[in-house]
C-alpha cells in the first residue's frame, strides 16, 4: 500500500498531446477513480501511472519515490485489463501464479498467495479451470487474483466492468468495493460510466481533453460542481442547462433573468460580471418543478418517461436543442401537450460564467 | 415423385458426380503409381485401373540401395533444421514486426514479400556463388541456408499476422506480472499460436522435401542428394530403359510421410490460415 503523486504530468504521442501538466495526490488507501468521456487521456493516465507508457514530462511518486524510469514490476502495481487479459491456456491457478513464479519465489510461498487470494476471491473451486470454462463474473475475479496476487502496492483497473452485462456489473461493483473496505489498499479505477464513479470512489478525478477538470468527493462533484462540464458529466439523467443574462448583483446574490423563467434571485455572487453579461443556469432535473402555465412562460411537454419509481418529463426548450427533463416521484400528473411553467428550486441552482466556470455563493465568500 | 424432387435429385447428382470428377483429376495420378509400384517389371507397361498384382520387389529393390536409404535420412535432415530455424527465426521476427513499434516496420514486412516473387531460378547463380564462399558446396548446411532464404517469407507474413491478431492486453498482462519479451514470446505467446506454427511448419517441411532445382545444382556426390534428386537419377540397367518401376515405388514411398503429416495437421493448416478471419 502506498500513496501516489502525479507532478505536472506530460504525454505526448508524435504531435498529440495527450496529458497536460496533470497534478494530483492520491493518498495512500484511497479509492479514487478516474472519469471522463472517450479521448479525455483518462486510460492513457493509469497507464503512465502503470508502466505501460512512458512518461514524457513530469514526476510519478508512488510512496515518496520517483519511478518514472521503473518497469511496472519494479512499480509495485498490479492492472486489471478491460477485456481480463487472462492466459488462454493456462488455469486460473496457473493464471494467478504466473507473476510470482517469474518473481522466482519459493514454491510454498507461490501456493500460499494463490491460495490466500482465491479465498478472498472466492475462486477455491476454480482454480483448476481454464478461463474459457469460466463465466464473465468469473473471469473478473481471476483478473483481479491475477493482479491481487502480487500483492501490489496499487491495485489499476482500466474499465474493468464495461465488458458484463447490466446486471452482473451491479453485483461487481460491489464486489469492489467490499474489497476495496477490506483490503484498504490504494486503488485507481478508470471508468466513462460515471454511476460506477459515484458509487466506487472516495475522490473522484474528472478528465477533460487531458487536463483535471474537477478533483472531489462525489458529494462535492455532485452538488458543487467546479464547471459546467463536470455539472454536465455527473448526474443521471444530466441537469438541464438554460441561457440566462445577468441583471444585477449585491452581497446576498445576483438576479438574472432566464427566457421562459423569468427574473430569479440567486444566491450566487456575480460581481465579477458586468450586467448583461451572458450566463448559463443549471438546474438538476429533480430541482425543477413543474406549475400550470401562467402567461407567456410556458413550456410545452414531448414526451413522458415512466420508469416505475420515478417519471421523466421531457420539456421542449427555448433556446438550443436539447430537451429539458423534469423528474420526480412516480405518478406523475403531467402528459405529453400539456403546457407548463418550470419553477427552479433556487438553493440548487447552479450559474456558469461564458467560460463555462462555476459562480460561487455569495454568503460563503463572505463568510470566508 | 413430382418434378421438384426430380430437380432436388438431379442436382444432387450432379454434384457428386462433380465432386467424382474432382477426386480422380486430383488423385489419379498418385493412384496409378502405387499401382505401377506394385507390378512386377514385366508387366509394366499393360494399362491396369485396378492393382493387378502385390509385388514388392520395387520396393526392395530401392531400399537395398544405399544412397537412396542415404537421400532419405539427407532429406528428413535437412528439412527438419529448415522449420526448426524457419520458425525460430519467424517467431522471434513476427514479434519485432507484429508487437514493436519502429520506423519503417511497414518496409521491412514489404521488402520481405518482395523477396519472396524471385522465381528460385534467377537467384540460382548468385546463390551458387554465396554457397561456394561460405564452404557450403556439396553439404546439407547448403540447402538447409537456400531453403530457409524461400520459406521465411512466408513463415514470417503469417506468423505476424497471426501475432498482431493476439490481443495488446494479453501482453501488456505479462509486462505487468513482470515477463520480460523472451518469457511474453515463450510462456503466453507460443501456446496460443500452435495453430500458425502447424501450418507455417509443415507448408516448409513441404517445400524442403519436394525441393528439386537447388538439391540437384548444391550437391554433387550421392551421399549428400536428397530424395527428389535421388529418385530422378535412378537409372535402369541401360541408358535406354527407364526403371518406372522403383522410380514409382521410390515417389511412393517419400510422399506417404506427407500425406501422413497432412492428414494429422489438416485441421491446424485451415485453421491457420484462416485464424483471425472471424473473431472467436
Amino acid at each position: 500500500m502506498a500513496s501516489v503523486t502525479l507532478e505536472k504530468l506530460n504525454k505526448v504521442f508524435g504531435h498529440t498531446h495527450i496529458i497536460k501538466d496533470v497534478d494530483l495526490t492520491v493518498a495512500d488507501g484511497e479509492f479514487v477513480v478516474f472519469v471522463g468521456p472517450s479521448g479525455c487521456g483518462k486510460s492513457t493516465l493509469l497507464r503512465l501511472i502503470a508502466g505501460l507508457e512512458s512518461i514524457t514530462d513530469g514526476d510519478l511518486k508512488i510512496a515518496d519515490g520517483v519511478v518514472n524510469d521503473l518497469p511496472p514490476r519494479e512499480r509495485g502495481v498490479g492492472m486489471v485489463f478491460q477485456s481480463y487479459a487472462l492466459y488462454p491456456h493456462m488455469t486460473v491457478y496457473e493464471n494467478m501464479a504466473f507473476g510470482l513464479k517469474l518473481a522466482k519465489m519459493a514454491n510454498e510461498t507461490v501456493d500460499d498467495r494463490v491460495m490466500a487470494t482465491a479465498r478472498i476471491l472466492q475462486l477455491e473451486e476454480l482454480l483448476h479451470r481454464k478461463p474459457k470454462e469460466l463465466s464473465g463474473g468469473q473471469r473478473q475475479r481471476v483478473a483481479m487474483g491475477r493482479a491481487m496476487a502480487r500483492e501490489p502496492r496499487i491495485l489499476l483497473f482500466d474499465e474493468p466492468l464495461s465488458n458484463l452485462d447490466a446486471s452482473l456489473r451491479v453485483q461487481m461493483r460491489n464486489e469492489i468495493a467490499r474489497l476495496h473496505h477490506r483490503l484498504g489498499s490504494t486503488m485507481i479505477y478508470v471508468t466513462h460510466d460515471q454511476v460506477e464513479a459515484m458509487t466506487l470512489a472516495d475522490k473522484i478525478v474528472v478528465l477533460r481533453a487531458g487536463r483535471i477538470e474537477q478533483v472531489g468527493s462525489p458529494q462535492t462533484l455532485y452538488q458543487q460542481p467546479a464547471t459546467r462540464f463536470v455539472a454536465g458529466f455527473i448526474g443521471s439523467p444530466t441537469m438541464n442547462f438554460m441561457p440566462a443574462q445577468l441583471l444585477s448583483s449585491d452581497g446576498e446574490g445576483c438576479k438574472v433573468k432566464a427566457p421562459g423563467l423569468g427574473e430569479l434571485a440567486l444566491p450566487q455572487d456575480a460581481s465579477g460580471e458586468s450586467r448583461g453579461a451572458d450566463l448559463t443556469l443549471g438546474v438538476r432535473p429533480e430541482h425543477l418543478r413543474l406549475a400550470e402555465a401562467q402567461g407567456d412562460n410556458a413550456f410545452e411537454i414531448v414526451n413522458v418517461e415512466y420508469l416505475g419509481n420515478e417519471v421523466y418529463v421531457y420539456l421542449e426548450p427555448k433556446a438550443g436543442d436539447t430537451l429539458l427533463i423534469h423528474r420526480s416521484e412516480a405518478p406523475s400528473r403531467w402528459d405529453i401537450g400539456q403546457r407548463v411553467a418550470l419553477v427552479p428550486e433556487l438553493e440548487h441552482v447552479h450559474l456558469f460564467d461564458v467560460e463555462d466556470r462555476a459562480l460561487g455563493l455569495a454568503k460563503q465568500r463572505q463568510a470566508a | 415423385m413430382n418434378q421438384y424432387q426430380l430437380i432436388k435429385l438431379a442436382k444432387r447428382v450432379g454434384l457428386y458426380a462433380l465432386i467424382a470428377v474432382v477426386m480422380v483429376y486430383a488423385i489419379f495420378p498418385f493412384y496409378y503409381a502405387v499401382i505401377t509400384s506394385l507390378k512386377p517389371s514385366s508387366e509394366l507397361f499393360r494399362v491396369d485401373f485396378w492393382l493387378s498384382s502385390l509385388d514388392f520387389g520395387n520396393y526392395v529393390q530401392i531400399f537395398t540401395q544405399k544412397s537412396f536409404v542415404r537421400a532419405i535420412f539427407n532429406s528428413i535432415i535437412i528439412s527438419l533444421s529448415v522449420v526448426l530455424i524457419a520458425l525460430l527465426l519467424g517467431i522471434t521476427a513476427s514479434y519485432a514486426l507484429g508487437r514493436v513499434r519502429f520506423r519503417g516496420r511497414t518496409t521491412v514486412m514489404l521488402v520481405i514479400l518482395g523477396v519472396s516473387m524471385f522465381p528460385q531460378v534467377a537467384v540460382l547463380s548468385g546463390l551458387f556463388e554465396v554457397i561456394r564462399a561460405l564452404n557450403l558446396y556439396n553439404n546439407p548446411g547448403g540447402l538447409i541456408l537456400s531453403y530457409t532464404i524461400f520459406t521465411l517469407p512466408f513463415t514470417v507474413w503469417v506468423l505476424t499476422t497471426f501475432m498482431r491478431q493476439l490481443p495488446m492486453e494479453l501482453e501488456e498482462a505479462a509486462i505487468m506480472d513482470g515477463a520480460t519479451p523472451w518469457v511474453t514470446i515463450t510462456k503466453v505467446f507460443l501456446p496460443l499460436m500452435w495453430p500458425a506454427m502447424a501450418t507455417t511448419g509443415l507448408l516448409a517441411f513441404i517445400a524442403a522435401w519436394n525441393e528439386f532445382l537447388f538439391a540437384l545444382t548444391f550437391t554433387l556426390t550421392d551421399d549428400q542428394r536428397t530424395v527428389p534428386v535421388a529418385i530422378a537419377l535412378i537409372s535402369g540397367g541401360s541408358q535406354h530403359e527407364l526403371p518406372w518401376g522403383p522410380i514409382m515405388a521410390a515417389s511412393v514411398t517419400v510422399t506417404v510421410p506427407l500425406v501422413i503429416l497432412v492428414m494429422i495437421f489438416q485441421r491446424r493448416i485451415v485453421s491457420g490460415l484462416t485464424a483471425g478471419a472471424v473473431k472467436g
